[in-house]
This record gives C-alpha cells, sequence and structure tokens, in this order.
C-alpha cells in the first residue's frame, strides 16, 4: 500500500539557511503561491525519500518565536498550530538552526516542543560551524532537548542524506494520534526562563571557539564604516544600474533580432491579409517588444539576490536607517524599495518586514515611484528617439544622463511625499524600532540564486504570456477594425475604434501634449507600463506599415514634437498604470481606499508634472 | 568576566561609544522612549539574545547621530537604535 504524502514543515530564524535547505531538498519542484487573505509567500516544494516516501514541504516565513508579531509570523505559528486556514497541520516540523549561532534557534526549538509536534532539529550550515572550530556533541543534545538532531550541509551534495535517512525513519513509526498542544504566548519571565534553559543546554553540548569569523569582521570595518560604508553601497548600486542597462544590451538586441525575423518570416510566409497583420503586428511585435525586457529584469534580480544571499542587504538597511529617518522611512523600507527598482510587486510585498503599520503604508505609498523595469522600455524608446547619444562635459553620456535624471526624479519624490505623509497624516509619528541581527556574510549559493532568478523570469514571462498577451490581441483589434471603406485615401487606422477612443480622450490629454496615439496607448498601458510601447508600435504600424514598425523610434521623433516626448517622459514617472501593482497593494493594505489614494496622488503627480513638463519645453522653444 | 564587572558603574548600552565591551546586567524598558509599549521591547530584546549575562560590544555606529549601532552579542551581531538599547543595562 502507498505511504500517505508526508507533509513536513520547515521553522526557523531568519538567516538559519532554511531556504537553501528546502532548495535543497527540493530542487525546482517547487509551488510558490499566497496564503488565502495574505500576500505572505506560501512556498512548498516536493521531494521522495529514500525509502520512496512522497514528502511535501512547506518553507515557513523565518521567526525568532512563535508570538507571532507580524503576518508573516502569524503565518508560521498558525501553520505549525494546524490553525491557519486551509492549511493540514504538518506531521512533522523540521526546525533549522545556523550551526554556528545555536542560541536563538535552540530557544525557538523550546518553544515549539510545546506544540506537541513531532519535531526533527536540523543543524544547518553545519561545515562553516566546523570550520570556525565550533564543536556540537550531537547526541548529548538530543538528549537534553528530547529532539532527534541531525546535522547538514544544504549547499553541498549529498549534505541533506542523514536528514532524508532520518525523515524516513522518524515517519515510519509518527504517531497517528497527535499529542497534546500546551503553547500559548509566552510571558517575559518564561522568555527569559527558555532563553536560560537554551542557554544552560548550549553551555554544556557545544564548545565555542573563541576566534569569531574574522572574514565578517574585515568586511564589515569597511561596508559599515559611517563614511565608506555608504560609499561603497553608492558604489553596488551604480554598478547595478551600468549592468542593467549596458550589459543586457547585446542581450537584448539579440532577442528584439530574432522577434523582428520571426515577423519577417510571418510576413513572406502567409499571405497579405487579417491574419498575417493579427501575427505579425498584433502577437509578435506585441508580445515581442516586452520579452527583450528579460534580460533586464534577470540582471536585476541576480544582484538583488546575490546580494540577500551574501548578506549585505541587512546591512544597506543599517546604513540607510537614519538617512531614511529624515524622510519619516524605517531602515527595513530600504529593501523593499531597492527591489522596486526591479518591480514595484515584490517591492510592496517586501514591505511585510516592516512590523509597523504606518511605516509600512508609507512604504507601500511610495514603492510604484521607484522607476520600475517595465518603464525601462518606454524610457529607453523615447530617450533613444529624441535624445541626442553625444556626450556632455567631455565624458557623460546626454542619455545616460537623462535616463539617471528620470530615476533620480522618482526617488526624489518618493521621499518627497514620504516627507508629507508624515508630517500631514501621520503627526504623531514615533519611529518603530530598527532591530534587525546582521548575519555571517557567506558566500552566495548559485543553485540558490538560479532557482531565484528561474521563478521570477517565468513570473515575467507568463505576464508577457497572458495579461500582455491578451492586452496586445485587443489593442489589434481596436486597431484594425473596422476596416477602411474601399478606395480610402487615409491611412486603414484613421478608421478603426482605436482612433475613435483615442480622438475622444485626446482632448483631456491636449495640455500636457499628447496626441491622440498616445492616448491609445495609455489605456492598455494600464494592464502593464511596458505594453504602452508595444501599443505605439502596433498603432504606428498599422497606420504606416511595415517600415514604422521596424523603426517605431524613427516614426516618434518624426511624428513627436520633443515637447511631447519628454512629457510623456513625466508622465511615466508617475504614472499609476499598473493594475497589478495597484491589485497587489489594495490586498497588502487590505483596503480600497489605500488602493485609490495611491492611484489618485500618482494621477495627479503624473498629469501636473506633464503639464509643467510640455509648458516649459513648449516655451524654450520645443514645441 | 573582568574583574571591574562589579565596580563598573551600570550604564544603558544606548549611552555608549564604539568600542564599548560589557555584560548585561538587566533589561528595564520603562521609560526609553521606543515606541513599542515595555513588555514587547523586552520580549524582542529578549528573542535577539539581549539577556543578562550576554557579553556585548558595540562595533559599529550610523553616519547621522551615531545611531544606529551594531552590537556583538555573544556571537551574533544585531543592529539596534540607540533609543532601544537605552533598555539594556550594561556594566
Amino acid at each position: 500500500m502507498e505511504a500517505p504524502l508526508l507533509h513536513l514543515a520547515l521553522v526557523g530564524t531568519p538567516n538559519s539557511g532554511k531556504t537553501s535547505l528546502f532548495n535543497a531538498l527540493t530542487g525546482s519542484r517547487q509551488k510558490v503561491a499566497n496564503y488565502p487573505g495574505v500576500t505572505v509567500e506560501r512556498k512548498e516544494g516536493f521531494f521522495v525519500t529514500p525509502l520512496g516516501r512522497q514528502v511535501s514541504v512547506v518553507d515557513l516565513p523565518g521567526t525568532y518565536s512563535l508570538r507571532g508579531r507580524s503576518p508573516d509570523e502569524e503565518i508560521t505559528r498558525d501553520f505549525v498550530l494546524g490553525k491557519a486556514s486551509g492549511e493540514r497541520m504538518p506531521d512533522l516540523v523540521l526546525c533549522v538552526a545556523d550551526s554556528t549561532n545555536l542560541r536563538l534557534t535552540i530557544r525557538l526549538l523550546l518553544e515549539l516542543k510545546r506544540t506537541g509536534r513531532p519535531l526533527i532539529l536540523v543543524l544547518n550550515m553545519f561545515d562553516i560551524a566546523s570550520r570556525r572550530g565550533i564543536t556540537v556533541d550531537v547526541e548529548r543534545l538530543a538528549r537534553e532537548l528530547g529532539v532527534p538532531v541531525v546535522t547538514s550541509i544544504a549547499v553541498r551534495k549529498g549534505g541533506t542524506t542523514e536528514l532524508l535517512k532520518l525523515t524516513d525513519e522518524i515517519s515510519a513509526k509518527l504517531d497517528p494520534e497527535p499529542q497534546e498542544n500546551t503553547w500559548r504566548a509566552l510571558s517575559v519571565a518564561e522568555l527569559r526562563a527558555t532563553q536560560r534553559e537554551a542557554d544552560r543546554i548550549i553551555a554544556d553540548c557545544v564548545s565555542l571557539p573563541s576566534r569569531p569569523d574574522t572574514w565578517t569582521a574585515r568586511i564589515d570595518a569597511v561596508v559599515l564604516h559611517p563614511v565608506g560604508g555608504l560609499l561603497v553601497l553608492a558604489l553596488i548600486l551604480f554598478v547595478m544600474f551600468q549592468a542593467v542597462f549596458a550589459w543586457a544590451q547585446p542581450l537584448m538586441e539579440l532577442l528584439n533580432s530574432g522577434f523582428d525575423a520571426l515577423g519577417e518570416l510571418v510576413h513572406d510566409t502567409l499571405p497579405a491579409g487579417l491574419l498575417q497583420s493579427f501575427l505579425q503586428n498584433g502577437v509578435i511585435s506585441g508580445v515581442g517588444s516586452v520579452t527583450v525586457f528579460l534580460p533586464q529584469i534577470i540582471i536585476i534580480f541576480l544582484f538583488i539576490l546575490l546580494l540577500e544571499d551574501f548578506g549585505y542587504m541587512a546591512r544597506a538597511a543599517f546604513l540607510m536607517d537614519r538617512i531614511m529617518g529624515g524622510a519619516g522611512l524605517h531602515g527595513r523600507a530600504f529593501i523593499p524599495l531597492l527591489s522596486s527598482f526591479a518591480c514595484a510587486i515584490p517591492g510592496i510585498m517586501a514591505t511585510r518586514v516592516i512590523d509597523n503599520k504606518r511605516d509600512r503604508l508609507t512604504t507601500i505609498l511610495i514603492a510604484p515611484l521607484m522607476t520600475c523595469s517595465a518603464r525601462i522600455p518606454v524610457y529607453t524608446l523615447i530617450i533613444s528617439a529624441f535624445i541626442p547619444a553625444r556626450d556632455v562635459w567631455g565624458f557623460i553620456n546626454l542619455q545616460g544622463l537623462v535616463m539617471f535624471g528620470l530615476y533620480a526624479t522618482g526617488i526624489v519624490s518618493a521621499l518627497l511625499v514620504s516627507f508629507l505623509i508624515k508630517f500631514f497624516m501621520l503627526r504623531d509619528y514615533a519611529p518603530a524600532p530598527f532591530m534587525l541581527e546582521l548575519p555571517d556574510y557567506k558566500m552566495p549559493r548559485p543553485k540558490s540564486i538560479a532557482i531565484g532568478i528561474f521563478t521570477r523570469a517565468k513570473m515575467f514571462l507568463q505576464r508577457a504570456g497572458t495579461t500582455i498577451f491578451s492586452m496586445m490581441v485587443l489593442i489589434w483589434f481596436l486597431a484594425s477594425f473596422p476596416q477602411p471603406p474601399a478606395g480610402a485615401t487615409e491611412p486603414a487606422i484613421d478608421f478603426s475604434l482605436a482612433a475613435i477612443i483615442g480622438k475622444a480622450i485626446a482632448p483631456l490629454l491636449a495640455p500636457v501634449g499628447f496626441n491622440w496615439q498616445i492616448a491609445v496607448a495609455l489605456i492598455p498601458g494600464m494592464a502593464a507600463r511596458e505594453v504602452a510601447v508595444a501599443a505605439l508600435g502596433t498603432v504606428y504600424a498599422i497606420e504606416g506599415g511595415k517600415e514604422a514598425a521596424e523603426q517605431i523610434g524613427q516614426a516618434l521623433a518624426t511624428k513627436w514634437s520633443l515637447a511631447t516626448a519628454l512629457s510623456l517622459l513625466a508622465w511615466y514617472i508617475f504614472a499609476p498604470q499598473c493594475a497589478s501593482t495597484l491589485a497587489v497593494i489594495r490586498r497588502e493594505t487590505g483596503s480600497w481606499i489605500w488602493m485609490a489614494t495611491t492611484f489618485a496622488y500618482m494621477l495627479v503627480l503624473a498629469y501636473a508634472a506633464s503639464l509643467l513638463t510640455y509648458n516649459v519645453a513648449v516655451a524654450l522653444g520645443a514645441g | 568576566m573582568t574583574d571591574d564587572d562589579d565596580t563598573r558603574p551600570h550604564m544603558p548600552l544606548g549611552l555608549a561609544q564604539r568600542g564599548y565591551t560589557g555584560v548585561i546586567q538587566h533589561l528595564s524598558a520603562k521609560g526609553t522612549g521606543s515606541a513599542l509599549p515595555d513588555i514587547e521591547l523586552e520580549s524582542r530584546l529578549i528573542e535577539l539574545g539581549f539577556v543578562e549575562g550576554a557579553r556585548v560590544e558595540i562595533l559599529h555606529e550610523g553616519i547621522v547621530g551615531r545611531d544606529p549601532i551594531a552590537v556583538r552579542v555573544d556571537n551574533i551581531t544585531i543592529a539596534v537604535r540607540r533609543r532601544e538599547a537605552m533598555a539594556i543595562i550594561v556594566a
């Protein structure tokens, strides 16, 4: 008889190497979703034990205790207690410890024991501990704790063999009757007593060398230096953005010519007509124009994941805490805001690490002002069409300078908005505490990084394949129908639904210098910002034929004034044009009001910025 | 334990300079001005390893107002703001 699926849960403190153990156990057999009602990422993976038992394992959010002081930690507590809605109680809980740092995990384990769940203590990163001269009497530790203990090296092949063997042994004799749960929230005195007990057990079973990790101390001497540290941070950010723009270029050109060739192929094989136009202008040029940004998205996530894995992100938060505090932001907001440069959605989800509600709300409201990668297509297109590629002051590329200016404007406005929120709305503001473990540095694991990037790239492509694809079909349809009457001399698009809609909205946008083609492109841009580029491409392709589609940048340069182009750039710094971001804001804040607030304030800013830019540009003779 | 532990005056860790080393005597969350309720602050400090008898050393300070501070607590490093570190009484 086939044994039923065994349900495991991974619990541990932040930085315990829980996720790399999860990756080691499950490889790429992972499923990422959300827990119902909250945007806490639910990561489940599957594997088979040496004895052939099918296992599902859930990687629970890191926590120092079961008190549950943030939505993440509540999930961990409820899941272990079997109270999380729609979740079954785990058969076996793996409590994961960083072997170099057992104090906090042993205390957590003593608390977990009270839940009555079967437990295994996994001493992870055991190799690093051995290298530092830390020795653990594993048998004695197991005896004193009354819990099976196993060592593991998640990052090494075969490093989890012992754990798998033990899982088999224990799962074979699991008691079907769950033990009684005697856990309740600990009082301060109990907490202290538990920590004392943990410290006593550690003193008995673990011998610590006097030498700490010298590498971490050496790196921190530079990286956390009040002045030097900020310079290092600035340098890292500079390299990151340089990489996003410079390194990605060849790959993007490759993808671009690939899609062009595909379009050509369709154009040459199919007879001229609706189907040819649909495939070439609607599907291939539409989806292609978005997919080419995959290299940039991979690079930005590569940096973020590397820095996280290395242990630098916590340091960045430390350095920025008081500096951002001036604008009413918490140090921990730095990581979500940095992620927002890739995409506001993971950024907003990452605000869960901020446990104070008001700090979190402020961060969520300004996260969309960080220039996300979806704006890159729009910026790149317009800048390359309108800004000459010459050097200013001898060494700075003007196009790069404009790009930098757009990013800087986004950041400065975010800080201003945050300051205004602090000043006007959240008057009784008392800075929430900043308490964060600065983990020892670790070499990033290529496998973990690869899995992380793969998951994100997949999400991006799925989006390109679904949301963006359907929007492109819609745009193509609107731009193609109704067909022009026979013998008409004007471009076909002038007769289409798109033109009718665009011309209807155009008067509203005329003061900021947008024509009806831009108005048409802004509508599907609501689904995802980058679609605007594709939509402009489709509109002008159907209007101008194949040549225009190939050189949309040149087409724009002849059809728009510089003032219009600058105005559109200004619009995109602020425009709340991303339905998914708004949906995430609603979910994260649990309120339509904050979603509407974000939409409204960004729209007002966008319109005002464009109005100003356009009129100043026209006054300076760029109209 | 260094021999002057008994004679050194007790002081909040929040007032100590970079390079300070000492041993935690007790926690006193009252009147630190932290946004957290006293009990919550104390619980969190304990959860991060700030318990009586732990050795602490201030490793780094931030640039603005020498805040926050990076504190070595036994064998881990924790970043806290000075305001919260006022609850940690050391000598």
